[in-house]
């Protein structure tokens, strides 16, 4: 349902994404790993169609929303004014179906989004994104700023998202162990290229995978439990 | 005692009209960061097009009316040159306004002239604590009152409202849930353009008007603005109505040709005691 042909995004002179081409099947879930600076949010924004490509192509059959790093709140404006927004492009105002799926929303529908929690306001942004009813959910960095706790929830919830709906996922994620766990299939990204794409249990004992990520030094138990080196700020 | 009210009630009267225009520029630069100086032309321009329908053209109430709504066309149009270019940087946005400003003004001169003009307003006038208050005056306090419920209610209930809103809070979450940043930001232009020219069109008929009336008028708008932090139209109100108050009591009491020295020392005051609260709202 989305394919991407030979993409490039450029800053000025500067090349972030460099001639990028992979398709995610519609119900499909993939993870985009890779260290900082590997081009997974310019990526990622170039599928939403917030960055413009200098060349190549994005094609896909239904609507794409975005869920971005660091949630980014209507600070002031309630949990129900957010959700609501989400639905802005399709003028959807029915929350009925985002409260059935995520339904500790209904619960703080009232408050100031600015006030909530880093993982409650990571479920407002799943759900303002779940109200363009998407068919591909694009997620850049589910676990920033999040505790182990809270990430495996929102976790729980994309599977379940992903099994009742059929929505297809994208998500972009330095968390490598969350993300090989949540896609079946991943793309791992260096440099604003892909230097390997397969099974997410293959890749995970990939020697190139653990390069990428850890350069030459040998960590083994990298993919057995530990994570990248991604220096988040941990909140409840 | 009675001389203070009517002082009072012609300070709120006159005030409403700082308020309105002020919150012309914050609904602006709330969802643009332009602070748009062109706002006390399109003032005038209201109250000098209702002076020329009301003139055998058309009746009360339908003049005031399509007065206001050339202001909101004139309002986009100012916008379009303001920010119609993608990427255009707030700074020069406020220049081009600036420019904008100097055009109405020219166009102002062009079709009325230079003389003030005062269009007719409500007759009479009626008794309030023992002072003679014009009904005029009273019929301003009650519109801004209204205007202003009208706009709390657009940007709190209307889901246009809350789109400008969003578009001010967080513009590129505003972009990632679809809402056009820059339209809404010509919607502001237009929102403003009709707050402008209903301030123009209820002050005229008390305070005639020229092509020069434009400067104090969005001084005084942008000193109630201030007050309010340039995001708050509630507490621009009660900026715009501070000031006014502020003026007609030195007119009356000091002397009439200090009453825009007034409003601007008063905005200088409060720049300098709220300019750490701006900050920090910037910060946020």
């Amino acid at each position: 349902m989305l394919r991407i042909d030979d993409l490039v995004v450029r800053y000025g002179s500067a090349v972030a994404v460099d001639g990028i081409s992979f398709e995610v099947g519609a119900g499909e879930m993939v993870a985009l790993v890779g260290p900082n600076g590997a081009g997974k949010s310019t990526l990622i924004n170039a599928i939403s169609g917030l960055v413009a490509p200098h060349s190549g192509t994005v094609a896909c059959e239904g609507r794409i929303a975005q869920v971005p790093e660091g949630r980014q709140m209507f600070a002031d404006m309630s949990v129900e004014d957010n959700l609501l927004l989400g639905g802005w492009s399709i003028r959807n105002r029915d929350l009925g179906e985002v409260y059935d799926l995520l339904p500790d929303l209904a619960g703080m529908r009232k408050r100031k989004a600015g006030r909530l929690s880093g993982g409650q306001q990571q479920m407002v942004a799943v759900g303002r994104a779940l109200m363009a009813r998407p068919d591909l959910l694009a997620i850049d960095e589910l676990s920033l700023g999040l505790a182990p706790l809270v990430v495996a929830e929102l976790a729980e919830h994309l599977r379940f998202l992903n099994r009742e709906r059929g929505t297809a996922v994208l998500l972009v994620e330095q968390e490598v162990t969350l993300a090989f766990d949540v896609c079946p299939r991943a793309l791992v990204l260096e440099a604003g290229r892909i230097i390997a794409a397969g099974p997410s249990v293959e890749l995970a004992q990939s020697e190139t995978v653990r390069k990428a990520y850890f350069g030459d030094l040998a960590v083994a138990e990298t993919m057995t439990g530990a994570t990248a080196p991604a220096t988040t700020e941990v909140s409840p | 005692m009675t001389e203070l009210v009517a002082y009072l009630i012609s300070g709120i009267a006159l005030g409403s009209s700082f308020a309105l225009i002020g919150s012309g520029l914050v609904v602006v630069h709330r969802v643009t960061r332009v602070v748009n100086f062109a706002q006390g032309s399109v003032a005038i321009v209201g109250g000098m097009t209702s002076a020329t329908l009301l003139n055998g053209l058309l009746p009360h109430g339908l003049g005031e009316i399509a007065a206001v709504v050339l202001c909101g066309v004139l309002g986009v149009l100012v916008g379009l040159l303001a920010i119609g270019r993608r990427g255009t940087p707030p700074l020069i946005s406020l220049i081009v306004t600036l420019g904008a400003s100097m055009l109405v003004s020219a166009a102002i001169i062009w079709l009325w002239g230079q003389d003030p003009v005062t269009p007719p307003g409500l007759e009479g006038s009626v008794t309030v604590l023992g002072a003679e208050v014009e009904r005029q005056r009273l019929l301003v306090v009650a519109a801004t009152g209204v205007a202003f419920a009208a706009l709390t209610l657009f940007f709190s209930r209307s889901y246009l409202g809350k789109g400008l809103t969003a578009s001010a809070s967080n513009p590129f979450a505003a972009r990632m849930v679809g809402i056009d940043v820059r339209k809404m930001g010509l919607l502001a232009f237009g929102l403003a353009g009709i707050l402008g020219g209903l301030a123009g069109v209820l002050i005229a008929p008390s305070n005639p008007l020229s092509f020069y009336s434009d400067l104090p008028l969005v001084l005084s708008g942008f000193a109630a603005a201030v007050f309010g932090g340039l995001t708050s139209p509630l507490r621009t109100l009660f900026g715009g109505l501070g000031l006014g108050v502020a003026g007609q009591l030195t007119a009356g009491y000091l002397n009439g040709s200090y009453q825009t020295e007034m409003a601007l020392l008063l905005m200088l005051v409060i720049m300098i005691i709220r300019s750490r609260a701006l900050v920090q709202e910037e910060v946020k």
